[in-house]
């Protein structure tokens, strides 16, 4: 292959000019660059700018500045259809008027393949996704699973060399989607073609992606595998947006490499963490994030590194305890897995009842106020 | 049950529109097997055949066509077939030129963004709410005054000469019909989605390949209708036709005119008659698609 990247967007910007007169930046000055074979996700609320992105790499949208790049090709204003990327749309948009063979054999046709091969190739892709024998309906006859199954078999059928998916799981109810989710992921592993997701749903991108662009106001937040998403956060709004985390404001006393401490006002103590910015200055501002499921519940310990606080109020929710503690008047979220089974009363938190509670430095980040 | 059903009230009032609505069509039908020529009163049916024609007084007695005297009249009369041919010449043509048009006016209006956008919509609308008199007269107006220039300033003569006539009928039908395909065909465009497109163009198709296969098969039904509506409007039209016709031009509606300036015999009857159950098979297949339309979206 001609180029390490199956799709590098660099310093992308798209501007519209919204209803009222004014201009937007939908995708502001966005650098990506794609591997082959690799499952990306662009994750984000919706206004993000991740649609838009995946709409300039399909070409139905052109940057208003930058450049997009299939394969190491400039892409410039080549139209949709002379590009090697198919898009599965979070519609579907099947041809309604067409059976399902017709839809799937439709890219085909436009490639000028032959007959015999239409069908053959056709069937493949219908045997692929698990939909032998029902190329002669129409797509309103498939239930909305089926008809999404449809859609990535009439996108596949072209071997392009980039899928792009937009939200193609949104319609689909929490059962489906999850296994739908495995499904794509086994799929693309098999097929080795590199996918580009685009979804607003963090569980699904930390479900099946190699690499994940978490958007917000068009901008790149953070690029990173899931692990590092989720684990070692770029700044607060990946914090905010991935998972759930405690937010702690503090000043940095000092920084040595991979530990900052911070004084916490809240905690009337010094914390010591991972500084996730290296240009942290001493005596600035910052903000202390911890996950919920990373903070103990201790007993009988004291020090440093153990605080106190009241329980304002304990969630059962089966797996798992949700605890909010009364920090002083600000609430701490802990999570824990109810490992024993127990009914005795003695297990449970009550409310007002005194914790300690712990996080050691590992598990502890220390970001930039913004 | 529905209360409002068993108001008596309610029931008279439906059944009386529906009386003002049939009843004229009705007793038209009825009065085009009239036995008088002069058709004022209802003489009665003509029952008997015969070879030839035979009337006593201005009663027709018997006939070879029976009952149907009066439309086997009408195809003997050569005035009517030749108007009967201008109208439906002059309604395809229209019909087929106004709906590629409006169409393509639908999918622009729909499709661009440009500065004049809202002034070409609310143009499309002035047509259809400005009397027909006024567009009569303007379309008048413009081809006598360019047909009088273009005359003299090449010199024509003779045949050559620009005059009124088929063209200019066909060419004014056209004018004020596109704005109702245009209507008709927008209405099916709204919940147009535009992935359908660009899923046609992802796949490889160009531009005129996904109209082809994608965009005109999914709106047929809005273009169908609209065509339609622009055939039943160019069949009946009298007044704009009035003023744009010249001679061996005369359709229909001017011919029926005509007649009755002189003499209203139940010919006209029977022309209407034709005329009606055209006019009602075309208004039956629009309903049928637009039915089917609603279904479709459904």
């Amino acid at each position: 292959m001609a180029s390490e990247f199956a799709v590098e967007l660099k310093d992308v910007v798209k501007r519209f000019i919204t209803p009222e007169g004014n201009e937007m930046a939908a995708v502001d000055h966005v650098t990506m660059q794609i591997k082959n074979g690799e499952f990306f996700s662009m994750l984000g609320s919706s206004g993000c700018g991740k649609t838009t992105s995946l709409r300039m790499i399909a070409g139905f949208e052109w940057p208003t500045e930058g450049e997009v790049c299939i394969e190491g090709q400039a892409m410039g204003h080549t139209p949709p259809f002379q590009r090697k990327v198919n898009t599965v749309f979070q519609s579907y948009a099947l041809f309604q008027h067409m059976t399902i063979f017709q839809n799937v054999a439709f890219g085909l046709e436009m490639e000028g393949v032959g007959e015999s091969e239409i069908k053959e190739r056709v069937g493949k892709a219908l045997d692929m996704v698990q939909l032998t024998g029902m190329d002669r309906r129409k797509p309103r006859q498939l239930s909305g699973g089926q008809q999404q199954r449809v859609a990535l078999a009439r996108s596949l059928v072209k071997t392009p060399s980039v899928l792009l998916l937009d939200e193609p799981l949104g319609a689909l109810d929490l059962k489906l989607r999850k296994e739908m989710q495995l499904e794509l992921k086994a799929l693309q592993q098999r097929l080795g073609i590199t996918f580009i997701y685009v979804t607003h749903d963090q569980e699904e991108a930390l479900t099946m992606s190699d690499r994940i662009a978490v958007m917000s106001k068009g901008k790149v937040q953070q690029l990173a595998t899931p692990v590092e998403i989720y684990e070692r956060p770029a700044n607060k709004f990946v914090a905010d947006f991935i998972g759930e985390s405690n937010f702690l404001e503090g000043k940095l006393k000092s920084m040595s490499g991979n530990a900052a401490v911070v004084f916490v006002p809240l905690l009337n103590a010094e914390v010591t963490g991972l500084p996730m910015n290296k240009d942290l200055v001493n005596g600035s501002d910052v903000i202390v994030s911890i996950r919920p499921e990373k903070i103990r519940i201790v007993e009988n310990q004291s020090g440093a590194g153990i605080f106190k606080a009241k329980v304002g109020t304990a969630v059962y929710i089966g797996s798992n305890t949700h605890l909010y503690l009364d920090l002083n008047g600000s609430r701490l979220k802990v999570m824990e897995q109810n490992r024993i089974s127990s009914l005795d009363p003695n297990t449970f938190y009550v409310k007002d009842e005194e914790v300690l509670f712990t996080f050691p430095p590992e598990n502890t980040l220390i970001l930039k106020k913004d | 049950m529905n209360p409002h059903r068993r108001a008596p009230l309610v029931r008279l009032a439906a059944f009386l529109v529906y009386v003002f609505l049939y009843a004229p069509i009705i007793g038209l039908i009825l009065y085009s097997f009239n036995a008088s020529r002069t058709n004022v009163t209802f003489e009665g049916f003509i029952t008997s055949f015969s070879e030839n024609t035979q009337m006593d007084g201005s009663l027709v007695v018997s006939s070879p066509c029976g009952p149907f005297h009066w439309y086997c009249d009408l195809a003997k009369n050569d005035d009517v077939m030749a108007a009967a041919g201008n109208t439906l010449k002059i309604a395809i043509i229209a019909t087929l030129i106004s709906t590629i048009i409006g169409t393509m006016s639908a999918i622009a209006l729909q499709r661009y963004d440009f500065k004049i956008k809202p002034f070409s919509q609310l143009a499309l609308y002035i047509p259809i709410v400005i009397p027909e008199i006024v567009m009569g007269i303007g379309v008048l107006t413009l081809f006598s005054q360019l047909f009088t220039w273009a005359n003299t300033a090449f010199n024509l003569s003779g045949d050559a000469r620009l005059s009124m006539g088929i063209a200019t009928v066909t060419i004014s039908h056209i004018a004020f019909m596109v704005p109702f395909v245009t209507l008709v065909v927008q209405a099916r465009l709204q919940g147009f989605d535009k992935s359908f497109e660009e899923a046609a163009m992802d796949l490889g198709a160009n531009e005129w390949t996904t109209f082809r296969r994608v965009t005109l098969p999914m709106i047929l039904p809005g273009v169908l209708s609209g065509g339609l509506l622009a055939f039943t409007l160019s069949l009946d039209d009298f007044v704009i036709t009035f003023f744009t016709n010249g001679p061996g031009s005369t359709t229909l509606p001017i011919y029926v005119y005509g007649l009755l300036r002189r003499i209203i015999t139940p010919q006209v009857n029977a022309l209407s008659t034709v005329w009606i159950l055209v006019v009602f098979l075309a208004v039956l297949a629009l309903h049928i698609l637009q039915n089917r339309e609603s279904k479709e979206r459904a």
